[in-house]
Order: C-alpha cells, then sequence, then structure tokens
C-alpha cells in the first residue's frame, strides 16, 4: 500500500461532497484525508485526496471517480512534481514555567502561537505530514490537549493550471 | 400550448409539429431512428422542436418537457408531493399507465426499455412513492437499463424538517444511479429533464432520478425548447482507440483456442449484427451471458450456450480452456467466473467496455478498449480480416474438434422427476418452441429463471429480459407488463415462479385494465426453488422456510387461477404433461385479455448444469457430484 494524492475537479453543485465521500465508503477504498474549498473559476470546487492503496486499486479510484457526473478532471499529484501541505492547530499545555520551552519549540518549526491563555497556548503550523508530526512529538511531554488538523492540500509544481486545461477541454 | 417548430426542415417529415394523437408505431420507430441520428449532434433527446420562451407552471414544463423529449408512454403512481405534476399529464397526448405499486412501474419501464432501445420513465410521489421505487433503480443500475425515474418531492421550505411523506430519496438512490437531481427552482426543469434523458441514455446507460420539489412544480417559469445541456464533467468515449483495435486483431491471429465473451453491453449497443459479422470473420466460438441472450442467435453452429454458474458446459468449459477471451460489453460478473483467480487461467484478455471503470476491474485485460461496442466490433471484424491477410487464418480445428465434442457429449437437458409431477423444463421448453424467437420472454429470479434462459431458443436480442445482476424476485409481471407497451403486436410471456408472482402480481389489474395483454406462466412448484435447490445440495435437505403451499397436495393459498380471474385474466392450470400443449395454444389464442396459467410442476427439479459457490469453474456438475472427465489436453 502506498500514499496517493489526487487533486479532483468537481462542479459546485449540492452533493457533490456526499457523492465522493459514498463513493470511497461503498467501493471499500479509504480517505487517509479530504480537503474541499472554491477555486479560482467560479463554480469549480477542487478537493483533494489523499489515499492509501496499490497500484490497481487507485486506478480502480480514479476511473470510478471519473464516472461521477460532477466530477470534472482528476490528477495525481506525485511528491516530487507538485507542493504538498497540511495545516494544523494545536492547543498545548503552557505555564509561567514551561512558556518559554514551548513558543522556543514553536519558532523551531516557523509555527505561530495564536492564542495564549494562563495555562494553555494553541500553535498553528503549515507544512509537510512529516514535519506536523515532528513538531506534535516535540510538543507532547508538554501536554497536547486538542489537535484541529486539515486535509493535505497539494498543487502542481510550474506554471500550469489544471482547471485552465480542464475547462478547455469541457 | 404551441408545440412550436422542428428547428431544421429536414426533420419536419417524421414528426409533424402539433401531433395530437399519440404517434403510431411507424411513425415512433422512424422517430427513434433520427432521435439516434440527432444524438451525434444534439445532446438532447427528442426532434429538438424549437418553442420560444413560454411562461408556465413548473409541473406543466415537465410534461412538456417529456412530449419534446419524445416520450410516448410513462408508468407511474400520483400521490400529494407529485399531484401538480399529474393534472397537466392528463391532458397530454403521452400515454400514462396507472400501476398499482410503484415498484411496478419502476419495473415496467425496464421492460420497455428493455424492448425499444428507449429510456423508460417512471413517476412517483415523494416519501414511500420514492423509495418503491428503490428496488427497480438498483435493478437498473445492475443491468445497465436507461431509465429516468421522476418523483415529487416536498416543498423546498421544508425539506429536511421531516416533513409528512419526505425522504431523501436522491441520498437514497444515490449509489444505485448513474446520476440525480434535485429541483427546487421551476427554471431549472427543461434543461435537467434534458441531462437526464441524455445521461440515461447515453454512454453506459442506467437509471437517472430526477426530485422535483411540489413548490418547483407550482412555481412559474419560463419554458424554451431545446435547453442547454451543461455536462462539463460528462464526455463517455464511443470509439474506441485504433491502435488498441490493431493490437487485438494480433491477439485474435495468434490465438489458437479463442472464445468470444458476449454480455449485456452488445445487446444495448444493438450490435448484434456487427457481432455475427465479427463471429464470422475470426471463426471463434461464441458464449452469450444471461443478459446477452438472443445476441447471437442460438442456433448459430459457432454458439457455445450461455456460461456461469449455470451455463452449459460447453461455454463454462470453453471460456476455461481458451487461450483468449475477447471480452465484448461483459463485466466478469462473479457468477461468469466463479472463483476470480482460477477463471480462464490460461487465457490473454481483450476487453472493449463503453466503461472504463469496467476494464481491469476484476480481471486485468492485456488489450483494454473503452469505446462502445457498436463502433469497436465492426473496426475489429475490419483490422481481423486484414491482420488475417497478412498473417493468415488461425488453425482451429482442434480447438473446434474439443468444443463440438463437448457440445455432443454435454447437452443440456434434464431428467423427468421421480415423484411423477411435470417437469418445469419441460413446460419452459414447449412455451418457447409453440411460441417461437419472435415472442418476447421475461423472467422473474430462480431456478424457472435459469431454466428459460436454458431451454428458450433465442435468435433475437431484446427478446429475453430478466433481471441480471440484481436477482430481483417480482421483476418478471411488471417488466413483461411494460414489454407489451413498448412492442404491443409481440407475444410477450412473464415466465415467472410461484414465489416471485406473489410479490408483484397485482399489477395483473393494470393490464387488464389497460389492455396490456400478457401472458404469465407460473412455475408452480410450491416453493422458493433456488433457495431450496441450495437447502437439498448444501444443508443436507434442510428445507428452512421455503415452502410456499401453492401447489400439489397443498392447501394451494392463493389459488392462481382464481386469483387470475379475480384480476380480470384468463386463468388456467395444467397439471399434466399431456396437458401442456395445449393449455399453451389456449393462451397463444387470448388477446383481449391476460391469462395467468398456473403450471403445477415437481418441487424436486434441480437447475444443471451447477457451478457450486466458492469453486473453480472447473468443478462444473451435470448433475448432482456428476463432474464431466475433461479429455487429456497435449
Amino acid at each position: 500500500m502506498s500514499r496517493h494524492t489526487l487533486s479532483v475537479l468537481v462542479e459546485d453543485k449540492p452533493g457533490v461532497l456526499t457523492r465522493v465521500a459514498s463513493l470511497f465508503a461503498r467501493r471499500a477504498f479509504n480517505i487517509n484525508s479530504l480537503a474541499v474549498g472554491p477555486t479560482e473559476v467560479p463554480g469549480i470546487s477542487r478537493m483533494t485526496v489523499v489515499v492509501d492503496a496499490d497500484g490497481d486499486l487507485i486506478e480502480q479510484v480514479t476511473k470510478q471517480l471519473n464516472k461521477l457526473i460532477n466530477v470534472i478532471k482528476i490528477v495525481e499529484l506525485t511528491s516530487e512534481s507538485s507542493v504538498q501541505r497540511d495545516h494544523i492547530l494545536v492547543k498545548v499545555r503552557a505555564d509561567a514555567a514551561t512558556r518559554l520551552q514551548v513558543t522556543q519549540a514553536a519558532d523551531l518549526f516557523r509555527a505561530a502561537v495564536v492564542d495564549v491563555s494562563t495555562d494553555s497556548l494553541v500553535i498553528e503550523a503549515t507544512g509537510t505530514p512529516e514535519k506536523l508530526a515532528a513538531l506534535l512529538s516535540v510538543l507532547e511531554p508538554f501536554g497536547i490537549r486538542e489537535i484541529v488538523q486539515s486535509g493535505t492540500l497539494a498543487v502542481g509544481r510550474g506554471s500550469r493550471s489544471m482547471s485552465d486545461r480542464a475547462l478547455r477541454s469541457a | 400550448m404551441s408545440k412550436g417548430s422542428p428547428i431544421s426542415p429536414s426533420l419536419m417529415a417524421t414528426k409533424s409539429a402539433g401531433a395530437a394523437k399519440a404517434p403510431d408505431r411507424a411513425e415512433r420507430t422512424a422517430e427513434h431512428a433520427v432521435v439516434a441520428d440527432l444524438a451525434a449532434a444534439s445532446p438532447v433527446l427528442g426532434p429538438n422542436n424549437v418553442v420560444p420562451p413560454t411562461v408556465m407552471t413548473g409541473s406543466q414544463a415537465i410534461v412538456r418537457s417529456l412530449e419534446e423529449l419524445g416520450v410516448d408512454d410513462i408508468f407511474g403512481l400520483p400521490g400529494g408531493a407529485i399531484l401538480p405534476t399529474y393534472d397537466p399529464l392528463m391532458a397530454s397526448s403521452m400515454n400514462h399507465v396507472l400501476v398499482r405499486h410503484e415498484q411496478g412501474a419502476g419495473h415496467a419501464a425496464q421492460g420497455y426499455a428493455m424492448v425499444t432501445g428507449r429510456v423508460g420513465v417512471c413517476i412517483a410521489t415523494s416519501g414511500p412513492g420514492a423509495t418503491n421505487l428503490v428496488t427497480a433503480i438498483m435493478d437498473a443500475h445492475m443491468d445497465s437499463v436507461p431509465l429516468v425515474a421522476i418523483t415529487g418531492q416536498v416543498s423546498s421550505g421544508v425539506i429536511g424538517t421531516d416533513a409528512f411523506q419526505e425522504a431523501d430519496i436522491v441520498g437514497i438512490t444515490m449509489p444505485i444511479t448513474k446520476h440525480s437531481f434535485l429541483v427546487t427552482d421551476p427554471n431549472d426543469i427543461p434543461h435537467v429533464m434534458a441531462e437526464a434523458f441524455h445521461l440515461a441514455s447515453t454512454g453506459r446507460p442506467g437509471p437517472v432520478l430526477v426530485d422535483v420539489a411540489k413548490d418547483a412544480q407550482v412555481g412559474e417559469m419560463t419554458f424554451s425548447w431545446p435547453p442547454k445541456v451543461d455536462l462539463p464533467g460528462y464526455r463517455p468515449v464511443t470509439r474506441g482507440h485504433n491502435k488498441q483495435v490493431r493490437e487485438a486483431a494480433k491477439l485474435i491471429a495468434a490465438s489458437s483456442k479463442p472464445v468470444l465473451y458476449v454480455g449485456g453491453g452488445v445487446v444495448k449497443a444493438h450490435a448484434s449484427a456487427e457481432l455475427r459479422a465479427l463471429a464470422e470473420a475470426t471463426g471463434a466460438p461464441v458464449v452469450t451471458t444471461l443478459m446477452a441472450k438472443g445476441v447471437f442467435p442460438d442456433s448459430h453452429p459457432q454458439h457455445m450456450g450461455m456460461p456461469g454458474m449455470h451455463g452449459s458446459v460447453s461455454a463454462v468449459t470453453a471460456l476455461q480452456q481458451a487461450d483468449l477471451l475477447i471480452t465484448l460489453g461483459a463485466r466478469f460478473d462473479d457468477r461468469v467466473t466463479g472463483v476470480l483467480k482460477t477463471f480462464a487461467p490460461m487465457a490473454k484478455v481483450i476487453h472493449a467496455d463503453i466503461d472504463p471503470a469496467e476494464i481491469s476491474k476484476n480481471r486485468p485485460a492485456d488489450v483494454p478498449i473503452v469505446g462502445s461496442v457498436k463502433e469497436i466490433i465492426p473496426e475489429l471484424t475490419e483490422a481481423v480480416r486484414t491482420q488475417f491477410e497478412a498473417s493468415g487464418v488461425p488453425d482451429l480445428t482442434t480447438w473446434w474438434a474439443f468444443l463440438n465434442n463437448l457440445k455432443e457429449t454435454y447437452p443440456l437437458g434434464w431428467t423427468e422427476p421421480e415423484d411423477g409431477l411435470t417437469a418445469p423444463q419441460k413446460v419452459i421448453e414447449r412455451i418457447g418452441a409453440l411460441t417461437g424467437p419472435e415472442g418476447v420472454y421475461v423472467a422473474g429470479v430462480g431456478q424457472h429463471q435459469m431454466w428459460a434462459a436454458q431451454f428458450i431458443k433465442y435468435e433475437r436480442p431484446h427478446a429475453w429480459l430478466n433481471s441480471g445482476g440484481a436477482g430481483t424476485m417480482g421483476y418478471a409481471v411488471p417488466a413483461a407488463m411494460g414489454a407489451k407497451v413498448g412492442e404491443p403486436d409481440r407475444v410477450v410471456w412473464a415466465i415467472d415462479g410461484d414465489g416471485c408472482f406473489q410479490m408483484t402480481n397485482q399489477e395483473l389489474a393494470t393490464c387488464a385494465i389497460n389492455n396490456i395483454p400478457i401472458k404469465v406462466a407460473v412455475i408452480n412448484n410450491s416453493s422458493l426453488g433456488m433457495v431450496r435447490q441450495w437447502q437439498t445440495l448444501f444443508y443436507e435437505g434442510r428445507y428452512s422456510n421455503t415452502d410456499l403451499n401453492t401447489g400439489h397436495d397443498t392447501v394451494r393459498i392463493p389459488d392462481f387461477v382464481k386469483l387470475g380471474e379475480a384480476y380480470g385474466c384468463a386463468s388456467f392450470r395444467c397439471e399434466r404433461d399431456e396437458d401442456i400443449d395445449a393449455t399453451i395454444q389456449k393462451a397463444l389464442e387470448i388477446n383481449d385479455r391476460p391469462v395467468v396459467i398456473d403450471f403445477v410442476v415437481s418441487p424436486n427439479s434441480m437447475v444443471w448444469p451447477m457451478v457450486p459457490a466458492g469453486v473453480s469453474n472447473d468443478q462444473i456438475q451435470v448433475a448432482r457430484n456428476m463432474t464431466p472427465e475433461w479429455e487429456e489436453e497435449d
């Protein structure tokens, strides 16, 4: 099993997220993460879906996704040819004695402190899943209270635009 | 209401503007041909009449859209949330058949679509009306039947509040439709209807649901035609890739044991003639799956029969021993392959299908060809001829000697039951023989379905209808009704079981009242026969809940003859071998009302051959615990 990142352009129509998510469920494919948002083209949304699957299965996932009428285009983004980022908010225990250590750890990861209270901090960080895992392992000894993490966002390197090409061929 | 004017004068001949009555059959056929021609040019079905902007209600727009799309017949049942649409429907020239249960409307629309090749249309109200369609929608999804289901929905303002008769039918049917729409703005109706019909009928056909909120039916809108079809994510490929077709021809030329593995896609694509040309050009044996019966004539010497769990020894063995499968519009269903990893172990695979997701889904393809078999098969035939000229015609003599020997040694047949009752196979064989290949045969699901597939001789496509992928008991009567509406001049038999018949026989009322004279043969073995067969074979004869008490030496509840009579049908009972032919003849002579025949048969007959579940097709049994002895190869 290997990890694959799919960028999926979809029509921004009611139920499209359900269609995609339930397709994964009923075909017994596992979604590792999912991020959805609008694009530069009105009416078109982009989903970034990370799945764990071997080669044959990922081909089947892609073909089944393509059968959804609201799905316009699917591209698999490899880690070499794309930039991939996760976004995380972590609430960490930090009192007067440990606050400095925690903020220093955050600095090392170029993470920002976005909320402070007497006994906790909220740290915001962006990066690859590996970098965020490393951040969490450093913060862990202080006591992690809450983690909120987005799905992976990914975009191909270079000047080409996925939606440009998709809409021209549509 | 103006009918508008045709978009191009050349189309005027085929459909006169403002035709008040439903066109007759000849006109319909001509119109259908035009529809097919136009399909390439316009994604909007029907003659593409131009209708200038006209103000009307949403419900009038639904009816008008259906008319403009060329719909002649609709099956449905009204209720609160679809009431507004039933009002203008009353004034329409379209024929609406009022069913007795919405499931019947769905299967009738399927039967109609299967015999005519056109989109079947069914209508139901919200909530339970819509959920009663679910089985038929799922059935159409599994068997790729072009179907548009229109359902009423509660008003958009109360959607999500558990309003009276509210069901999230779009959500419920999402996994079993090709696509679905929820309409809350009446202005969306024309383009949604056109898109629904386009989706249902093109690419891999399938069911499309259009759920229309009540306020969208009541509200005013501006109707114009043809609408713009906007489906940027839908681009079915019809033309096969040239290079792949040539690769396929090379494999065929290099094969000494090829088999044409033909599925229902070839029926859907109307490519029966093209298939025959390919079969004769290659000289390869042909197997037709349950969904493809008739697309290649049973009487053709190259026909090996049906493959699969209850397939003929010759068809199953041809696939197992093949070195090349030329797969056309088939999907390697588990009922065909048995244990997948032991299926056709020596074969390379050419797989042509319009749905790219079917290719390499179950069995990896060596040469995948995505496209319509209607276009691929003639190109492949041409490529094969060219290849044979270049590299010689392969010698299939040894292969044919082996297969013909199998065909002769293991023909389909049955043994007379030991209880002295009639063999069900005999009844079905006689129905086919006395009715002939021009009839339409619609089966339910179970033993009688398999016998109807085995013992009726199919010589043409669209003559055999059944619930293949879904296995829906209760399919036969309503689907036969729909088939008879679609092809009123043909004899239409529902070959049903006593279990299946009790699920949907209320449509006999619909048939009797609307002059839809189908013929129902209830193959009455007094039990859920296929389940009972498995209990005999795999559960030591413990008959848990399979006795229906409808047959010989039982209380006969219900009495099918009385039931048929209560529904206004001519009804007979046949219990003796010597009465079979006369009873069938009597049924064939009645055309003013439906016929129900209670054929009382033995509960002990079993479907053979059989590949037991979970074993390789090599373990096919021609009778209980009897596996053919394979000739030594090489």
